[in-house]
C-alpha cells in the first residue's frame, strides 16, 4: 500500500528552489540577461506564494507570460530552434511551470525536468570543470527528490543531503559500467546543434596582416600532440596548415582546387616521428600535421601542396593517429603553371619591393643568395617583432619593408614571399602553428592558438620547395622557444602562455594534463574505443554485434536478479526501522534477554526492563519509540533519527 | 477520553473485586459497540458485573432471566388490543433499553435465543410489519451457565459469533475474597454507585474508538493471526472475517482505555482470548484461554 502523502512542504520548496537555482547557475552564462533576471523574479515570486505573501497566479495571468516568453525567446534568439534558443525556450518554461506547482506530482516533474536541463550544460562545454560542478544541481536535486517522496513531510536539510549523496555514491558504480560497457553509436559524446559553433577560433583560408597576430591573443588550445619517443626540438615542429599561393596585394589566399590534382614528389630520409594529435574543434576542415606528413588519418584528404583536409568540418573533438617525417624533400621539379601561380605579383604596386628584387637579381646572385640576402637583411635592419604592428598603408609591402619595420610572423612571411617573387624565385606562404608547449606532467605537447604562425617556401631547382622561415631572421626565440619568450613584456598575451609565475604554470600543466584525460579517455571514448578496451579484456576481437548480445544478456541478468529479490523481499518485508530494532533486540539478546517471536514490543520492553532495572528506563524509551514509529500515524524521519541515537547508545550490559 | 475509561474502572472495581481485567475487557468490548457474553457457574457474579457496569455507564438497565418457558414476546413486547379506542397498542418488552442483561441465555430455548440474537444484530425490533428502533447505545450482557450443566440449551457457533466478546470471570483471589466477605456482598452498594459517563458520552467514546490508528504494521500481524488459524490443522474452523473485524475494534478499544491512539500487537493479544475464545473450535476441545495462548504463542509478529 502506498502511504498517503502530503502536499509538498515549505522545505520541500526550498529544496526544488536552491536546486533550480544551481541548475540555471550553469546556464546564466550563455543565457540572455532578460532570461536570468526573469527566472530570478519567478523563483521570488513562488518563494513568496510558498510563505504565504501572494496567492498563486490565475490563468490569466499566466497564460499571457508563457506566450511573452516564448515569443521573447525568438525575438532573442531567431527563433525556438537550435541549441541557445532550445535551453532558453526550456529554462523559462519551468521557471514559469514552477508558478502552478503545487503537487507532489508536479515537483517530481520539475525535479526530473531539471536533471535534463543540467544535462544540457554539456551542450555549451564538455570540460571537466563543468562536469565536477554538475555534482552539485545533481546532488540538491536527488535530496529534493528524497524531501519529496518521504511519507512523513519534512525532513530538514541534513538527511536528505546526506541521502542523495549516498545513493549517487551507489550509483557511481553502475554509471561507469555503463558508460564503459553501453554499446556506443559511432559520432561524439555530444553531438550538439549548429549554431554551436559560431565563434570557434583558429586558422582561416586566407591570411592578411592580423590576422594571425589576433588569433595570437588567444590562448585557447588549437591542439595536443603526443609523441611516440621523444618530442622533436620545438624549432622542428612545423605544424602544416593552408598553403596560400594567391596575393591580391593585400591578403593571401589559397589556390583554386588543388585537390585533384597529383601530389608533388616527396622523397624523405630518415626514420618518421610517430604522434598523434588530439584535434579541438574549429569548425574547418584543416587538419595539422607535422610538414610533412608520410601516413595520413584514416577519411582524410591531402592535397597536391601537402595540406591535410577532413571532408567535413571539424565540429567535434578528434584525435588521429600519424606520421611524419621532418627530413624530407619536395617537389625537385615544378611544372609550368605552377611556377606561374608562385610568381604571381601584382603590377605596379609595391614599387619599392619590386626594384630591391630587380636590383639583388641585376647583381647577379643564385636564388640560394638571395634567400640569404633577404634574411640578413631582415636580421641586420631594425626589423622588429611585435603583435602591434603599426597599420600599413597603400603599398602595404612596401610600407613595411621600408618604413614601419614592425611586424608579425604574417608580415614577414608575406613581405619574404613577395619579394622571392619580385626576384623570380617561386615562393608561396604556409600558414599554421609552430611549436608548442611541452606538458612535463603528462608527456605531450599542447599547441594553442597563440602558436599559430606564417612562414615561407620557395622552389629551389635541385631542392625543390624548402621551407625558409623569416620570422626566425628577426626574431630566433619565437622559434626556439615559443611565442611567450620573443615578445617583449608590454605585449598582452594571454596568462596562460606566459612564462612568469612558475608554481601556477606548474599547477595549470598538470590541470591541463587532467584535461587531456578527460578529452582522451571521457569525451574520446568512442565505439572505436570501447571496441578496443572489450577486446583487451575480452581477449578476442569483438564487434559491436557481440556487446549488444552481451547487453541484453546482461540486462536480463540483472532483471532476473532484482525480480528475485524483490520477491523474496516480499517474505522478509525488513525495513529500516525493523533492522534498527533489531540491533536493539540483538544488544538485549547478549545480555540474555530474547525476545519471543509473538513478544509485543511493549512487552518486550517491560520484561526487559525488569531484567535490567539500571537500564529500564532506556528500554521503555526506545520500546515506546519503536511502537509510535512502527503502529502510531505520526512517525517522522526525526523520531527516527532519535530511535538511531538512542539504540546507537544503548548498551545492554 | 483515557482517564474517562480510567474512572470508569475504578468505579467499577469498587463492587467487583479484583477482577479489574475482566471489567476492562467487558468495558472494551461495550466500546467496541459490540455485545457481551459472560460465562461461569452459578454465583460468580456475573449479574453483578452487568448491573455495575449499567449504573457507572449512566445506562437504562433491564434484566431478563432466561427460562425455557421464555417467549419472544417476552423479550420484544406484544400488541394489546386496547378496548376504549379500539386499536392495537404496543407494549414495549424489556429489551427497549440500553443494557439489557439476558441472564443464563442458555436456559431459554433456541427460538427465544434467536429472537434475542435478531435484536442484538439489528438493534430494532420488528414486529407485525412495524419496525421499531432501540435506544442508543444498546447492548446486551448475556450470561450463560457452563454448557455441560443440566437444562441447557447451547448457543450454536453461528449464534456465539454475534457476541463480540466471551469473558470468564473465575474465582476471586483471596484478598479480594475476604473483602468481600467481609461486606455484604458487593451487591448492596451497586445502587449506591455514581454514573461516571452518560449516553451521549459513551456514543462519544465509542466513536473515539474507531479513530484509533490502526497501521500495516498491525493489520499484517492481525492477518497473521486469522491465517494462523485457518490453515492450522488445530482448528475445526479458522475465525471469520467477522471476527477479524471483532478483533480490530476490540484492540482498538483497548488502545484506546491504555490511552493511545493507535493500536499495538499488545492489544491484539489482550483481547484475543475474549474476542477469539468462543470463536474457535478446537479439534481437541480445550479451554478458551489455552486455545488463545496456544494461537498467540503460535504466530510471530510481523
Amino acid at each position: 500500500m502506498i502511504p498517503a502523502i502530503q502536499r509538498p512542504t515549505l522545505t520541500d520548496i526550498r529544496w526544488l528552489l536552491v536546486s533550480l537555482g544551481l541548475v540555471m547557475a550553469l546556464h546564466v552564462a550563455h543565457l540572455a540577461l532578460w532570461v536570468s533576471a526573469a527566472i530570478v523574479m519567478l523563483g521570488l515570486w513562488r518563494y513568496a506564494i510558498a510563505i504565504g505573501k501572494l496567492d498563486f497566479p490565475r490563468l490569466m495571468i499566466l497564460l499571457p507570460l508563457t506566450v511573452l516568453g516564448g515569443l521573447g525567446i525568438m525575438l532573442t534568439y531567431h527563433g525556438l530552434f537550435g541549441r541557445d534558443a532550445s535551453v532558453a525556450l526550456l529554462v523559462i518554461m519551468l521557471s514559469l511551470k514552477l508558478m502552478e506547482t503545487n503537487s507532489r506530482r508536479d515537483f517530481m516533474l520539475l525535479t526530473f525536468l531539471s536533471y535534463f536541463l543540467t544535462t544540457t550544460a554539456f551542450l555549451f562545454n564538455q570540460s571537466v570543470v563543468v562536469g565536477l560542478v554538475m555534482l552539485l544541481p545533481i546532488i540538491c536535486l536527488t535530496a529534493t527528490l528524497v524531501g519529496i517522496s518521504h511519507p512523513n513531510g519534512s525532513l530538514g536539510w541534513r538527511h536528505p543531503l546526506r541521502l542523495s549523496g549516498i545513493m549517487l555514491a551507489q550509483a557511481a558504480p553502475v554509471m561507469l559500467a555503463l558508460f564503459l560497457l553501453f554499446p556506443r553509436v559511432p559520432g561524439p559524446l555530444w553531438g550538439v546543434p549548429q549554431d554551436s559553433y559560431r565563434g570557434m577560433t583558429g586558422l582561416s583560408d586566407s591570411m592578411e596582416p592580423g590576422n594571425i597576430s589576433q588569433l595570437s591573443l588567444s590562448g585557447a588550445i588549437a591542439f595536443r600532440a603526443e609523441f611516440k619517443g621523444e618530442i622533436p626540438k620545438l624549432s622542428q615542429l612545423y605544424w602544416r596548415g593552408p598553403v596560400l599561393w594567391h596575393f591580391d596585394g593585400r591578403s593571401w589566399r589559397m589556390s583554386s582546387n588543388r585537390l585533384n590534382l597529383p601530389r608533388e614528389m616527396l622523397r624523405v630520409q630518415g626514420a618518421p616521428t610517430l604522434y598523434s594529435v588530439t584535434l579541438e574543434p574549429h569548425n574547418r576542415n584543416i587538419l595539422l600535421m607535422l610538414d610533412m606528413p608520410t601516413s595520413l588519418p584514416s577519411n582524410a584528404l591531402l592535397t597536391r601542396d601537402y595540406q591535410v583536409q577532413s571532408r567535413e568540418p571539424v565540429r567535434t573533438r578528434i584525435r588521429y593517429d600519424v606520421s611524419s617525417n621532418l627530413n624530407y624533400t619536395l617537389a625537385a621539379r615544378l611544372d609550368g603553371h605552377e611556377r606561374e601561380l608562385a610568381l604571381q605579383t601584382i603590377d605596379g604596386e609595391n614599387p619599392r619591393a619590386q626594384a630591391l628584387a630587380e636590383q639583388w637579381v641585376s647583381s647577379g646572385k643564385s636564388p640560394e643568395q638571395i634567400v640569404q640576402t633577404a634574411l640578413t637583411m631582415f636580421r641586420e635592419q631594425p626589423f622588429s617583432y611585435t603583435l602591434s604592428p603599426p597599420l600599413l598603408g597603400a603599398n602595404p609591402i612596401d610600407d613595411f619593408l621600408f618604413n614601419t619595420r614592425s611586424g608579425f610572423c604574417e608580415h614577414y612571411a608575406s613581405s619574404f614571399t613577395y619579394l622571392m617573387r619580385a626576384a623570380g624565385i617561386p615562393a608561396r606562404v604556409v600558414t599554421g602553428y609552430q611549436g608548442g608547449e611541452v606538458n612535463s606532467v603528462g608527456n605531450y605537447l599542447i599547441v594553442r592558438q597563440s602558436d599559430a604562425h606564417a612562414w615561407s617556401e620557395v622552389w629551389l631547382e635541385g631542392r625543390g620547395w624548402t621551407r625558409v622561415d623569416p620570422t626566425a631572421a628577426v626574431s630566433p626565440l619565437r622559434i626556439e622557444s615559443g611565442i611567450a619568450a620573443a615578445l617583449p613584456e608590454s605585449n598582452a598575451l594571454p596568462i596562460l602562455s606566459r612564462r612568469d609565475f612558475p608554481l601556477l604554470r606548474k599547477l595549470y600543466l598538470s590541470w591541463d594534463a587532467v584535461n587531456n584525460n578527460w578529452n582522451q579517455w571521457v569525451l574520446g571514448y568512442d565505439q572505436q574505443r570501447q571496441l578496443d578496451l572489450l577486446s583487451r579484456l575480452a581477449g578476442n576481437r569483438l564487434s559491436w554485434q557481440d556487446l549488444t548480445i552481451g547487453m541484453m544478456l546482461a540486462v536480463g541478468v540483472i532483471g532476473l536478479a532484482i525480480g528475485l529479490a524483490m520477491l523474496r523481499g516480499k517474505q522478509i518485508k525488513t525495513d529500516k526501522l525493523q533492522r534498527l530494532y533489531a540491533k536493539f533486540l540483538s544488544k538485549l539478546e547478549s545480555a540474555g534477554i530474547k525476545r519471543a517471536s509473538h513478544e509485543g514490543p511493549l512487552d518486550f520492553g517491560q520484561r526487559a526492563a525488569a531484567r535490567l532495572p539500571h537500564k529500564a528506563q532506556a528500554i521503555s524509551q526506545i520500546s515506546g519509540l519503536y511502537a509510535d514509529l512502527r503502529y502510531g500515524s505520526k512517525a517522522s524521519a526525526q523520531a527516527l533519527e532519535r530511535l538511531r541515537n538512542l539504540i546507537k547508545g544503548f548498551k545492554a550490559s | 477520553m483515557h482517564h474517562i475509561t480510567q474512572k470508569i474502572i475504578q468505579a467499577a472495581g469498587q463492587v467487583i473485586l479484583g477482577k479489574e481485567q475482566q471489567i476492562r475487557l467487558a468495558l472494551a468490548c461495550i466500546l467496541a459497540r459490540g455485545h457481551l457474553l459472560i460465562e461461569d457457574l452459578p454465583g460468580m457474579g456475573k449479574t453483578t458485573l452487568a448491573h455495575t457496569l449499567a449504573q457507572v455507564l449512566g445506562l437504562d438497565f433491564r434484566r431478563i432471566q432466561f427460562t425455557s418457558d421464555l417467549l419472544p414476546a417476552d423479550i420484544l413486547g406484544v400488541s394489546v388490543y386496547d378496548r376504549n379506542n379500539s386499536v392495537f397498542k404496543f407494549h414495549p418488552g424489556p429489551v427497549f433499553t440500553n443494557v439489557l442483561l439476558a441472564d443464563e441465555v442458555n436456559r431459554a430455548t433456541p427460538k427465544t435465543q434467536s429472537a434475542l440474537l435478531e435484536v442484538m444484530e439489528e438493534g430494532q425490533v420488528t414486529l407485525e410489519g412495524e419496525t421499531r428502533p432501540l435506544p442508543k447505545p444498546f447492548f446486551v450482557i448475556a450470561t450463560q451457565n457452563p454448557t455441560h450443566h443440566i437444562g441447557t440449551f447451547p448457543l450454536p457457533e453461528s449464534q456465539l459469533d454475534r457476541f463480540l466478546m466471551r469473558i470468564q470471570l473465575g474465582y476471586p483471589d483471596a484478598d479480594s475474597e475476604r473483602s468481600l466477605l467481609k461486606s455484604n456482598g458487593g451487591r448492596g452498594s451497586i445502587s449506591g454507585l455514581q454514573a461516571c459517563v452518560d449516553g451521549r458520552q459513551l456514543l462519544e467514546l465509542q466513536q473515539a474508538v474507531d479513530a484509533i490508528h490502526i497501521s500495516d504494521a498491525l493489520l499484517d500481524y492481525l492477518q497473521a493471526l486469522l491465517n494462523y488459524t485457518r490453515n492450522s490443522p488445530r482448528y475445526t474452523a479458522g475465525l471469520s472475517p467477522r471476527a477479524g473485524l471483532a478483533l480490530k475494534q476490540c484492540a482498538q478499544a483497548w488502545a484506546m482505555m491504555q490511552g493511545r491512539d493507535f493500536a499495538l500487537p499488545e492489544d491484539v493479544q489482550a483481547v484475543l482470548p475474549g474476542v477469539a475464545g468462543h470463536r474457535l473450535q478446537t479439534a481437541s476441545g480445550t479451554d478458551m484461554h489455552d486455545v488463545a495462548a496456544e494461537l498467540l504463542a503460535a504466530v510471530t509478529i510481523p
